[in-house]
């Protein structure tokens, strides 16, 4: 039982964490019907820079000046990259934010090198917030999930309740409506995609010391967020946040409980093999779930793709 | 809107467009002869790998295009079929009793049918729409089938992948394929063979009807065509042919790795098949030729290579979507008009200060990375056959200057070019 909230609160920060990222690979996607392959790489350039920024004014500043150079790097990108490609059709945008992802991570490679920075938890979180039958809890988990919900919450308020949301989610479904009215629509475009970049820029200032500040930090998270919006549907909010979470809980659970392949056939009436070190079948046998864990998403992802299209919560299916 | 386009049998280019084959039929013989006698020039072995590699990535990156250049269709997990058919291979050369009664010249047939099977089960479900959603299978797939090779050891081998031995199939005409030389004339073989294959199936009305789905798929549904199937039949030719370039793979290297099915080599044939264009046949070719010099060459010379290739790449999507083969191509119509020899002079003019600036780009860029990476107390380095310490200021200035010239006189004489061009594709005038 007490493993099972220790579990639910590492699930919940992963997936707080994917939801950070997702929520802006979402409203981008949702926005120019482009999915940005390079959003994980902006989240790895936010901890890059937050490192670069906390070894000369600290993490607070890291915290605060990182998503913001991010976020003018994404808007940069949004205006002088991908609306050139635009006129070409959307599998050039696709193919252009791929090249973006592998020039980043090698650019990054270029500057900081191939080893991980020390970039690590400041020291007035760097405690035990409480533990739970001897399985400690850092208080810096506690910061991410206070950080990652506060966000949703701003980002909800500000898509639904304030004007600039509601020019926005005009803009989403009638852009020429919403350029007829007079708002300058690519400047909205600009101004979500630096915003999307931001909040990915955040998760990596948050994320960089727990999970390591390494150039292929990107690729090991780049696909999962994917993965993540997909089985959300394309485009919803609400989508990404119940993926993210199921995500983070259902690889968590995982690896924590060793649920065996062989077990489970059992339990539902199929009897081992006699000779199993010899059958083709020996390594579907010997599964066991942490081996799996960091495919089920993928799996789930396939699943979805083929019995709703849609996602989730995903109205459309383009 | 356009004019109708006529056609005229006496005059070469155009026969090409009537469907002749006399002239089609030409760069395929040519291409033959290079290729047969491209080992007599080039004699040494790390040539003749180089050259095996190419066909190998030339055939990957034409079965590639079937999807993306043919039938529209932004594949991200592809290295999946050619990897499952070089395992599959590499699974008949260690059934040494069967594998004793083939030639060793047919296997890749049966890394073609693996391939095509694996198409035939993924393409089932992921071709039922273009455009993002089949990308986005293509990917979860390829991280599917990818992350399994460390899972299922009995097909993948796990982390040291599987090897065996090409010389125990049974000899072809007494060749047991000891020799590299040997084994590339194989690899041409079916390089020609698929090649042809594939450039015959962009003919058939299939391959015609692909074109049709990707530009339009609901008028070509209206027309009566599921477009899903058309997409289905382009897939499972591309598998095949993907199967194909992963037999010769294991034929080529005697080992299959993780490292073949992995996100990186689908990034990779991506990169290739783009960079030479996806809009012409021959366009993943001259992409395959080229992106296989310039990683061997490049990589031999620095360690920076894969971040030229990435800013290549980017460069390439951002101003010439149509990759090298659309460059190439859009000079056409002026050799048509013979007014190719009034762009040499402002070509010159520009492209060869350019050229300079650019390589002194590269020098700033290799300046730096030995600035910032190279181990303390070592401070010479050698760029373009010259060696000088990375912590003086002069390198730093020559470097620069060079670029900024460079760079300056090709923006200052872009305009011309841009003239001489526009007058280059205007018919009449004295000539």
């Amino acid at each position: 039982m007490d493993l099972i909230l220790v579990n639910l609160i590492d699930g919940l920060v992963t997936g707080l964490l994917l939801f950070m990222l997702s929520a802006g690979l979402t409203l981008i996607f949702s926005m120019m019907g482009v999915l940005n392959f390079a959003h994980a790489s902006f989240y790895m350039l936010g901890a890059y820079f937050a490192y670069q920024i906390s070894v000369a004014l600290g993490f607070w500043m890291g915290l605060l000046i990182a998503p913001l150079l991010v976020g003018v790097l994404g808007a940069g990108v949004e205006r002088y990259g991908l609306r050139r490609v635009h006129q070409y059709g959307h599998v050039p945008e696709l193919i252009f934010t791929f090249g973006l992802a592998l020039l980043i991570e090698e650019m990054v490679q270029f500057v900081w090198g191939k080893n991980q920075m020390p970039y690590s938890v400041p020291e007035v979180l760097n405690f035990t917030a409480f533990a739970i039958s001897g399985n400690s809890i850092p208080a810096y988990k506690i910061f991410m999930i206070f950080i990652s919900i506060g966000i949703f919450i701003g980002l909800l308020y500000i898509l639904t309740k304030t004007r600039v949301g509601m020019i926005i989610q005009a803009a989403l479904s009638y852009p020429r409506t919403v350029e007829a009215l007079g708002h300058n629509v690519p400047l909205i475009f600009m101004g979500v995609f630096g915003v999307g970049t931001a909040l990915a820029g955040l998760a990596g200032v948050i994320a960089g010391p727990v999970l390591g500040t390494f150039p292929g930090m990107a690729f090991v998270l780049g696909s999962i967020v994917f993965v993540t919006i997909v089985i959300g549907g394309l485009g919803s909010l609400w989508g990404a946040l119940v993926a993210s979470l199921l995500i983070g809980w259902i690889t968590t659970f995982a690896k924590s409980y060793n649920i065996e392949m062989e077990s489970l056939l059992n339990a539902i009436g199929i009897s081992t093999p006699e000779n199993l070190s010899d059958s083709v079948f020996r390594d579907f046998w010997s599964l066991t779930s942490p081996q799996i864990a960091d495919i089920l998403p993928y799996i789930l992802m396939v699943l979805i793709l083929i019995f709703r299209p849609a996602g989730l919560f995903g109205k459309r299916s383009s | 809107m356009t004019d109708q386009i006529t056609t005229d049998p006496t005059k070469a280019l155009e026969r090409m467009r009537a469907g002749s084959m006399t002239l089609t039929l030409a760069p395929w013989l040519i291409a033959i002869v290079v290729l047969v006698f491209l080992p007599m020039v080039f004699t040494n072995n790390s040539a003749l790998t180089i050259m095996n590699q190419m066909s190998i990535t030339i055939v990957f990156a034409l079965a590639y295009n079937m999807l993306l250049g043919q039938g529209g269709m932004l594949s991200f997990g592809h290295a999946v079929y050619a990897g499952v058919g070089g395992f599959a291979c590499m699974h008949i050369m260690n059934m040494s009793d069967f594998f004793e009664t083939i030639p060793l010249v047919i296997l890749p047939i049966f890394g073609g049918l693996f391939g095509m099977g694996l198409a035939m089960i993924v393409g089932s479900f992921s071709t039922r729409s273009a455009g993002t959603v089949f990308a986005m299978i293509s990917l979860g797939v390829g991280e599917l089938i990818a992350a399994c090779s460390v899972i299922i050891v009995a097909f993948f081998g796990g982390e040291e992948g599987i090897s065996g031995d090409r010389t125990y199939a049974n000899p072809f005409f007494g060749i047991e394929f000891l020799q590299q030389i040997e084994v590339y004339y194989l690899t041409i073989a079916w390089l020609v063979i698929s090649a042809a294959l594939m450039y015959l199936w962009s003919r058939t009305p299939v391959g015609r009807m692909a074109n049709a789905v990707r530009d339009n798929p609901e008028r070509a549904e209206f027309l009566g065509y599921s477009s899903r199937w058309v997409r289905y039949y382009s897939f499972v030719a591309s598998g095949f042919f993907c199967g194909i370039a992963g037999g010769l793979f294991a034929i080529n290297y005697e080992i299959l790795t993780e490292e073949n099915l992995n996100t990186t080599s689908s990034g990779v044939i991506l990169l290739v098949t783009f960079l030479g264009g996806v809009g012409f046949f021959f366009g993943p070719i001259i992409g395959a030729i080229a992106f296989t010099l310039l990683q061997t060459v490049l990589s031999l010379s620095t360690e920076l290579w894969a971040f030229y290739a990435g800013v290549l790449f980017v460069a390439t999507v951002m101003f010439f979507p149509g990759g090298l083969a659309g460059l190439l191509m859009m000079h056409v119509p002026v050799f048509k008009l013979g007014k190719a020899h009034r762009l040499v002079m402002p070509y010159l003019k520009t492209l060869l200060p350019g050229a300079i600036g650019l390589l002194g780009l590269a020098a700033l860029v290799e300046m730096t990375f030995h600035f910032r990476h190279a181990a303390p107390g070592d401070e010479e380095m050698t760029i373009f056959w010259t060696t000088f310490n990375s912590h003086d200021v002069l390198p730093w200035v020559i470097a620069l200057a060079i670029t900024v010239i460079g760079l300056g006189i090709t923006k200052a004489t872009a305009p011309a070019l841009k003239e001489a061009w526009n007058e280059a594709n205007t018919a009449g005038g004295a000539s």
